[in-house]
């Protein structure tokens, strides 16, 4: 499958239209109601987080396949990527309530609940990208 | 473009660029009344025609991801689309007077005509410009402030009873006027309850989340409760997942059930008429 799309972040406007992207996708491949809640959430805190620390950066939605022996599996990947500051230190962004910015330090920690396969390549100074993917059950 | 004007603008950049900068401040001082500022126009400058040396110097689609990107930086600050008429004409005619001498009696005649004739044109084109761009600011603007108004209505429903549907994407600014409209109709409308209803919101995330949240705390600042009404299923679902602790806060499914307990919060109820003889006869 080779849909993919791929939304600019710069200003509250993009986190809509990323979020928007998502949910027709999710939809597309099949995904339920709640799924299509979580993937759009996912998005909507990681198109935030570019938006808030970063300043610009791109998502990008995906729909990927992966056949595990006779199996074949349907996914939806969200890639966000920017060149903003970087992640200080990873493993305490990934705790419940660290926060820099007064929210509620709930993102990245929640993206990686509310999908299946999540990681994070931060470089300090260069940038930070971050994948996550939602399987079709 | 022929390759001795490709050369000539390569070969006389320094020139070029300090008459185009010259002229440029005249067009600053005449047509935008100073009423642009001065550090921006500076660098807007030097952004400029470096973008417009790379249309020259670079390949086609390349030089226009380089136009993409600096006319997107100037939607976002706002800056006039008459900005980039005027400066592609300033330097229009600083080329053209530039090539003038260098040609024969009979060219420059020619010459002579076709910049008569671009002047009257150019006038025109950026009267257009304006015009159209006015009404586009105009329009944007009305819309801006219908949708304020839309935003984030507090209606009282019943005596010390309010409600606030919320309806769409919750961004920055909107969140603001929820706050906003949210403690100044509770003074208003003396309300005791305020159910905010987010049937119509899309997405919960973190910072709406959190947004609703502070609000709901000031809200108890002033004397008021907040229940929060409307939390769809896959919602619901969401906000555990993300972690978000909502214990604190009353909720219902729905705006009746919410009214139903903000009834009681204020020692009322609704109930059913035994006799509707009356009515009946």
């Amino acid at each position: 499958m080779s849909i993919q799309s791929s939304v600019e972040v710069q200003t509250e406007w993009g986190i809509v239209s990323a979020r928007q992207a998502g949910r027709n996708l999710a939809k597309e491949i099949g995904f339920g109601g709640v799924d299509q809640a979580r993937i759009t959430t996912a998005i909507s805190e990681l198109a935030r987080n570019i938006y808030l620390y970063a300043e610009k950066g791109e998502i990008v939605i995906e729909a990927v396949e992966e056949t595990r022996g006779t199996q074949k599996k349907k996914g939806i990947k969200i890639t966000a990527k920017d060149r903003g500051p970087g992640i200080k230190n990873i493993r305490e962004v990934m705790e419940d309530g660290y926060t820099t910015s007064g929210g509620l330090g709930a993102g990245l920690p929640g993206v990686r609940r509310l999908m299946d396969d999540f990681d994070v390549d931060s470089v300090m100074e260069e940038g930070t990208t971050i994948t996550a993917i939602k399987w079709l059950r | 473009m022929h390759s001795s004007v490709v050369q000539a603008i390569n070969d006389h950049q320094e020139q070029l660029v300090s008459k185009w900068k010259e002229e440029m401040a005249r067009v600053q001082e005449e047509y935008f009344e100073n009423s642009l500022p001065d550090d921006l126009v500076f660098t807007n400058n030097e952004e400029f025609i470096d973008v417009l040396y790379s249309s020259v110097r670079l390949e086609r689609s390349e030089a226009e991801g380089k136009i993409k990107h600096f006319a997107e930086r100037l939607i976002q600050t706002d800056w006039p689309l008459s900005y980039f008429t005027q400066g592609m004409q300033v330097f229009r005619r600083i080329v053209t007077a530039y090539i003038v001498p260098y040609i024969n009696n009979a060219e420059r005649d020619s010459v002579r005509l076709i910049v008569e004739v671009e002047e009257w044109v150019d006038a025109i084109v950026n009267q257009l410009v304006d015009d159209y761009s006015d009404s586009w600011i105009k329009t944007l603007e009305l819309q801006q402030m219908a949708l304020n108004e839309l935003s984030a209505p507090l209606i009282p429903v019943f005596e010390k009873v309010s409600v606030m549907p919320l309806i769409g994407a919750i961004d920055t600014e909107r969140a603001k006027l929820i706050m906003e409209n949210l403690l100044d109709g509770i003074i208003q409308h003396r309300s005791q309850v305020v159910l905010i209803d987010i049937t119509g919101v899309p997405v919960v995330d973190t910072m709406v989340a959190n947004h609703i949240i502070q609000a709901s705390k000031a809200v108890r600042l002033v004397g008021a409760e907040c229940i929060l009404v409307g939390i769809r299923p896959e919602i619901a679902q969401t906000i555990v997942n993300l972690g978000i602790d909502l214990s604190t806060f009353p909720t219902k499914s729905s705006l009746r059930k919410g009214i139903e307990s903000a009834l009681e919060l204020t020692q009322r109820k609704m109930v059913q008429i035994e006799n509707g003889a009356e009515w009946r006869a």
